[in-house]
Order: structure tokens, then C-alpha cells, then sequence
């Protein structure tokens, strides 16, 4: 598992021995071919920055996250749910969306039942601020109901749970 | 004086099939993917649009580049390469080569703006105006000292203010330009500039955290309160350079917004909340606009009126659909 790099020498640093090695969690009982199903509502990916996690965690909401590992088992979406997905920025297009949310958006059950996206990204990124909740909501035709910049501010947090309240009240309203 | 130059001891070859931390290898990926050089960037069609600028702005414009120059050379030459001995992996290592290596071209990328647009007379004198601004010189020395302290923690910090704070004073100008549709061209190269500057910031500010995790809680709260102090410094800096710059064209206020703006991301990149309220952040949507098209709010759905929008249906989209 540890990269024999680990036990390189370091300057002055003392704390960097036995940091490192960020291998994938083992995988848990589940096999690869065990879904793991979700009744929340909300639905995200985070990658290892957090970003996106720290950001739903204000929510104060039920929620689920996209596992990052392959080894680790799937989710399934058994509700109607709102996805949260980070732009990582660049060049656009290609490579936009994370390949773990392209897995789950691969099962097509989990695509039936999402009713809109959350983009999370950085307005540096220009033309690309956002671009894999745009590429998805145009994929599956649903709305990009709002965009984030990195872990979100307060106001963020107030209008996005302002926002879902108010869109799934419709939605059980205007459907069914 | 003289000092000792930090080096890593010992060094083995770099595997890359073997990786601790896949963040590494996607931002590697990422700013390889970005990369970019100002050849590319049609420059001279803006030799017109440059002419219909006042002299005054010209010099504003010449001026602000020679600052954002001074700070990448920083960031090339001393900033990203003082990260190296503290990298936790081998691919972190690298890395900061290739941020030390970007921030090289975007100082040279100023110049490609310079000769292409003013004359060699204009160039020296704003470059002498850089070496005697006095908060130019405040913020660069700032900056300086923390990279030659001992704190790994607090260089990190130190360099990701840089990126992702410290910059903003000068972005703003030729975002300005661009929203009134001058100097597009240059607008374009600078946008490049930013888009890295995201990338590096964003990477260093989670090394930083992943440091972070290492220490002890009393030590997270010395390096939590070192970074407000910093960032107040800087900021207090930054205001006196952002009125000797653009008291002269009315700016400075505006200006202050999105420094406001970009101090909060710079925290979030370190993994703190962010600091100045929405009331002082609301940056000039033209400026806005002119960094990202769809970051204004008639973008989302939550934030537009809603009611011209029709809910769509779920369409059951194939599974070759996601095969990108």
C-alpha cells in the first residue's frame, strides 16, 4: 500500500513522517456489485478538498455523497433529489463532469429521479464556472437551480435551502 | 545577508504509478491541460483600443501590470519553490515545479502586453514606478519575509494569499477594460492568469489543510489566528495601494469590493469560512460578467423570479449519453 517514497527524507520537518498516504479506505462490506440505496433528497460529490462537503453540511439537510472510489459500493437514488456537483475548471467541456458522478448518472434510475442540480466551482474558470452542472442539467433536462463558488458563503447557505424548500413544495404541488 | 538555501536532502525517482494522494495527479493533469503561452494571445489587435485610452489610464494600466509582474516573479522565483521542501509527496513536488514554471510565463506575459502596446520609454518608467510605490514594495516584502520563516504552515498560507487574494488589487483593471470592451485581447491573456491562479490556490490552500490535520488543536488556532492577522496586514496594504492606483479614475471603491470578494475565496481555499459580509462583496456585475458570463444570477434558478420557468420532466437519457 504505502509508496516506498514514504520513507523519504524531508527537511525540517519533523510532523511529515508518517503523514502521508492517502490510499483509497478499504473497501467496506459491500461488493462491487452491492448498491447502496438513499432516500435523501440531496445528493452530492465532494473530491478530497471538502469543498462541496463542508458546503451541504451548512445546509443542515439529509444527505448522501457519491462515493470517490470505484472499489466502494454505488449509490441509489430511491427518491426524487437535487445533485450538488463541483467543477474542478479548466478547459471546458471533456473531463468537466467527475467521473464518480458519471457512474451514478450511468444508472438509470438514478437519472429518472433527478429533479435539478447545484453547480459548486470558482469564477475564475470563466466560460467553464460551473460547467458540469451545466453539462448535466442539459443532459437530463432538468434546472440548474443555482451555482456556489468553493465551500459557499452564508448567504449561499440561506438562499440554497430557501431555494430547495420552496422548489420541492412546487414540485409536490405541480406533480403527482 | 546571506542565507541558506532550503533543499530536500535526499531524493528518490519519482513514481508516478504510485500515488498517495490522487489530488497530485489531478491538479498535475489539470495545469498541464491549461497550459498556455502569451504567443498565442493576439495581443496587437489591441494597439487601437489602447490608443482610445486617456494617458492617464494608460499609465493606470502600465502601472498595474508592473505590480502583477513583481508578484509573479515572486511567486516563480521564490514563493512556489520555498514549497517544495515541505511537500508531504514526491508529486507534490513537482507540482510546484510547474507552478513555479506558469508563474514564469505569466511574468513574462506582461511584457509580450508591454512591447506590443507602449514604448520602451513607457515600459522603464512604469517599471521604476514599481520599485518605488511604496505599498507595491510593502506587500512584496510582506509576502518575502514569510516565505524565508520556518513555519511550513505559515508559507502556505503566505502563498496562497498571494495567489488567490494579492492579485485581485490588479485583476481588476483589465476586467474593467473588457466590460467596456477595451483591450479584449489582453483581457483574454489575463483571464488565463486567473484561471491558473485558481488552480494554484486552490491546490496549496489543501496542502495547507492537509498540514493542517497533522497538528495539534493549539497549534490549528495559532495558524487560524496567524492567517486573519496576515490577511488584515495585507488587506490594509492593499486598500492604500488600491487608492494610489485608481484614486485617479474614481475606481477605488469598486476596486475594494472585489478585493473583499477575493479575500473571502482565499480563506475558503485555506478551508475558513469567509470573513467579509455580502453587503461589502457585491462586485460590479459588468466586472463580474467580464471574469465569468454565467456567474450573474439571472443564471439560476433559485435566484431568478422562477416563475417563467417551466419545471422539466426527468427524461430517461440513454447510457451512451454519459459515455464522455
Amino acid at each position: 500500500m504505502a509508496a516506498p517514497a514514504a520513507q523519504r527524507n524531508h527537511v525540517a520537518l519533523p510532523t511529515h513522517a508518517a503523514q502521508r498516504v492517502e490510499v483509497s479506505p478499504p473497501a467496506g462490506p459491500q461488493k462491487e456489485t452491492g448498491l447502496v440505496p438513499t432516500g435523501s433528497q440531496l445528493i452530492y460529490f465532494s473530491s478530497s478538498s471538502e469543498n462541496t462537503s463542508r458546503f451541504v453540511a451548512k445546509l443542515g439537510r439529509e444527505v448522501a455523497r457519491i462515493p470517490l472510489y470505484a472499489k466502494d459500493a454505488p449509490l441509489l437514488a430511491t427518491r426524487p433529489y437535487v445533485l450538488v456537483v463541483p467543477t474542478y475548471g479548466g478547459t471546458g467541456g471533456e473531463g468537466s463532469v467527475p467521473k464518480q458522478v458519471i457512474r451514478f448518472l450511468n444508472n438509470p434510475q438514478n437519472r429518472q429521479l433527478l429533479r435539478g442540480v447545484i453547480g459548486a466551482g470558482n469564477t475564475n474558470f470563466g466560460d467553464n464556472y460551473c460547467m458540469a452542472g451545466d453539462i448535466i442539467a442539459a443532459k437530463c433536462q432538468v434546472p440548474h437551480l443555482y451555482r456556489f463558488e468553493l465551500m459557499g458563503t452564508p448567504e449561499d447557505v440561506t438562499r440554497v435551502n430557501q431555494g430547495l424548500d420552496t422548489f420541492w413544495t412546487r414540485l409536490s404541488q405541480t406533480q403527482k | 545577508m546571506t542565507e541558506k538555501v532550503k533543499l530536500l536532502h535526499h531524493v528518490e525517482a519519482i513514481n508516478w504509478n504510485r500515488i498517495q494522494d490522487d489530488k497530485d495527479v489531478d491538479v498535475w493533469n489539470r495545469l498541464v491541460n491549461n497550459f498556455w503561452l502569451p504567443e498565442k494571445v493576439p495581443l496587437s489587435n489591441d494597439v487601437q483600443s489602447w490608443n482610445t485610452l486617456t494617458p492617464a489610464e494608460q499609465q493606470l494600466t502600465m502601472r498595474v501590470f508592473t505590480g502583477l509582474t513583481l508578484l509573479d516573479t515572486i511567486q516563480g522565483t521564490v514563493g512556489a519553490v520555498s514549497l517544495i521542501p515541505d511537500a508531504l509527496t514526491p508529486h507534490e513536488e513537482a507540482v510546484y515545479t510547474n507552478i513555479a514554471f506558469m508563474e514564469s510565463v505569466h511574468a513574462k506575459s506582461y511584457s509580450s502586453i508591454f512591447s506590443t502596446l507602449a514604448s520602451t520609454k513607457e515600459i522603464d518608467e512604469a517599471f521604476r514606478w514599481s520599485t518605488e510605490n511604496e505599498n507595491l514594495q510593502k506587500k512584496a516584502q510582506i509576502v518575502m519575509d514569510y516565505y524565508q520563516g520556518d513555519d511550513p504552515l505559515k508559507r502556505k498560507v503566505a502563498s496562497t494569499l498571494l495567489e488567490s487574494f494579492l492579485f485581485y488589487s490588479g485583476f481588476y483593471l483589465p476586467m474593467y477594460w473588457s466590460s467596456r470592451a477595451k483591450l479584449t485581447n489582453t483581457a483574454d491573456l489575463i483571464r488565463l492568469i486567473i484561471r491558473d491562479e485558481a488552480v494554484h490556490g486552490y491546490y496549496i490552500g489543501y496542502k495547507f489543510q492537509k498540514g493542517l490535520e497533522k497538528v495539534s488543536e493549539e497549534k490549528r488556532q495559532e495558524i487560524k489566528d496567524y492567517t486573519f492577522e496576515l490577511l488584515f496586514e495585507l488587506y490594509e496594504n492593499e486598500v492604500q495601494y488600491t487608492h494610489d492606483l485608481y484614486d485617479g479614475v474614481g475606481l477605488a471603491e469598486d476596486v475594494k469590493k472585489f478585493l473583499h470578494y477575493n479575500a473571502n475565496k482565499a480563506l475558503m481555499n485555506l478551508g475558513y469560512e469567509a470573513m467579509f459580509p455580502a453587503s461589502v462583496t457585491d462586485v460590479n456585475p459588468a466586472i463580474l460578467s467580464a471574469l465569468s458570463p454565467n456567474a450573474d444570477e439571472n443564471h439560476d434558478f433559485f435566484s431568478g423570479s422562477g416563475s417563467s420557468y417551466v419545471i422539466g420532466k426527468a427524461v430517461n437519457t440513454e447510457d451512451e449519453d454519459w459515455d464522455f
